[in-house]
């Protein structure tokens, strides 16, 4: 590594991504200054919780943290929290933050994250009406649950159906609308949205699919009901919109690095500026098991690119590049998903959906295998984050055939 | 606090306080140990804390999960004695624990 000591790192947000991405620098053996900003008063912390253990209660606050609170003085990591950058010159090579201060780097990284989407209704602004993207709105939605609340969920993704299932552990009812023709219509099979349509209504969560959302209605400010298209009202106490997410481009756009629908990087989470690097959900990146670029919104991605970042730094040689993957608990179902079906033509299920243990494997045409939605059967996770990496073909009838164990599936 | 041993695959040794009623983990986490990425957080969904535990702790560290088995099945360099380290719970028997990591999690 090049003498790193007199280099100045500036860390743009204080998530997952932008938390991972200082630890990483110090893993890797980087001896200059680290100064991450977050516009959050709180210090980096896991996410995914916030609408599943934690929610529940079988998490607490500090076990949210990424690190413990000493972890930062210890690593000579700059926290600054609450502060907010509002400005990149990247020709001076400085940022500027909403207090007015102008700080130097010679790496920048950006880790902005995605912000919810907002629906263009009426009743967005009433008391009640949530989202569920930091611990602040967690902490709301948290505390506007329990035994005999109401609950509305608008939009029936991840985070909507997560949601749901702990309002039900708290003894709260939920109601989830989704405006497609099933749950998770976006980001999972037919068959695993059905299996999750299935699971969730036999535990009592109420499930309009085809409802389109109308308007929030209130009484005094708060939020009372959600109006759908049909004009039927769904009453609620609280109303969580889960619709998707946009990715925070705007500090990189405003300063001309190139954007799609998330900040260019390339394999080293660079953009196109050299200086310049980006990490999480803010991104736009390369998926090499595809041949395409997307946009992932999960930790694994977060952490996946704070490495190639820091690595890219420390002069470290690049690591193999992973397959996304992705996970989600609700009830005691452990969902699991690899890949992506990017390039896939057909399906086929290992296991049967009424057990609530099962595995729907994304083959294409080749019968090479492009992704697995395991729900309750980690082997076949395993399996397929290994067959995919390995661009392993696959033949239907020993996929469904589970005399035949996933190990053995798995060895070519 | 029980004192906890993580020995790295280059034969760095990292002892540090584990808290009771977290996980090992945790204390690998909270310390900044190198080699444990726990990307999930403890979800038992990713198998990036693996670990293998010393031959004379297995009894006290208990036996793997069904999930945890599945999981380590398909980890680089799994050995008999591997364990998810999230999946360890750390009581007071774990005192003077000695675990050592594999060479990579990912």
């Amino acid at each position: 590594m090049s003498d790193t000591a007199q280099q100045q790192i500036v860390i743009v947000g204080a998530g997952h991504g932008g938390g991972a991405v200082a630890a990483s620098l110090r893993q890797y053996g980087f001896k200059g200054g680290i100064t991450v900003f977050g516009t959050e008063p709180i210090p980096p912390y896991q996410r995914p919780p916030l609408s599943k253990a934690w929610l529940k209660g079988e998490a607490d606050a500090a076990s949210l943290a990424l690190r413990p609170p000493a972890f930062y003085d210890k690593a000579d990591i700059s926290l600054r929290l609450s502060t907010t950058v509002t400005a990149i010159d990247r020709t001076a090579k400085t940022v500027t933050t909403d207090s007015g201060e102008t700080v130097g780097y010679d790496w920048l990284i950006l880790a902005t994250g995605a912000r919810a989407r907002r629906l263009p209704i009426p009743g967005m602004d009433l008391a009640g009406v949530l989202e569920l993207r930091t611990a602040a709105d967690a902490d709301q939605l948290k505390a506007a649950l329990g035994p005999g609340r109401k609950l509305a969920v608008v939009g029936g993704g991840y985070i909507g159906l997560e949601a749901a299932a702990s309002a039900l552990a708290l003894g709260a009812t939920a109601t989830v609308i989704e405006r497609e023709s099933r749950v998770l219509a976006r980001v999972a099979s037919e068959a695993l949205s059905h299996a999750y349509q299935t699971a969730h209504r036999k535990r009592g969560v109420t499930i309009e699919l085809g409802a389109q959302v109308a308007a929030l209605e209130g009484a005094d400010g708060h939020v009372t009901g959600v109006r759908l298209g049909d004009g039927r009202l769904v009453p609620c106490d609280v109303a969580l919109v889960g619709v998707g997410a946009v990715a925070n481009v705007e500090l990189a756009r405003d300063a001309g690095i190139a954007c799609d629908q998330g900040i260019i990087v390339d394999l080293a989470a660079r953009t196109s500026d050299p200086a310049v690097f980006a990490v999480g959900d803010c991104t736009w990146r390369p998926l090499p098991h595809y041949g395409r670029d997307f946009r992932l919104e999960s930790v694994p991605n977060a952490l996946e690119q704070a490495r190639q970042a820091a690595g890219a730094i420390c002069g470290r040689a690049p690591a193999a590049p992973e397959v996304p993957w992705f996970w989600s608990d609700q009830f005691d179902l452990k969902l699991q998903i690899v890949g992506l079906p990017f390039g896939a033509t057909h399906t086929v299920l290992r296991g049967d959906p009424a057990t609530e243990s099962f595995a729907v494997f994304h083959l294409a045409d080749d019968n090479s295998l492009r992704a697995v939605e395991a729900v309750n059967m980690a082997d076949a996770f395993m399996a397929g984050r290994l067959l995919i990496s390995k661009g392993s073909q696959l033949a239907a009838d020993k996929i469904c055939d589970m005399s035949i164990a996933m190990k053995d599936l798995a060895q070519p | 606090m029980p004192q906890v041993t993580f020995i790295e695959h280059n034969g760095t040794a990292h002892t540090v306080e584990a808290e009771l009623g977290k996980s090992l983990m945790e204390a690998a986490v909270g310390n900044a140990v190198p080699g444990i990425d726990a990307d999930c957080g403890g979800a038992c969904a990713c198998a990036t804390c693996h670990v293998f535990v010393e031959p004379e702790w297995e009894a006290k560290t208990g036996a793997r999960t069904e999930a945890e088995s599945a999981m380590l099945n398909f980890a680089a360099e799994v050995k008999p004695n591997s364990r998810l380290s999230c999946q360890i719970p750390v009581t007071a028997e774990l005192e003077g624990l000695v675990v050592r990591m594999p060479e990579g999690q990912h």
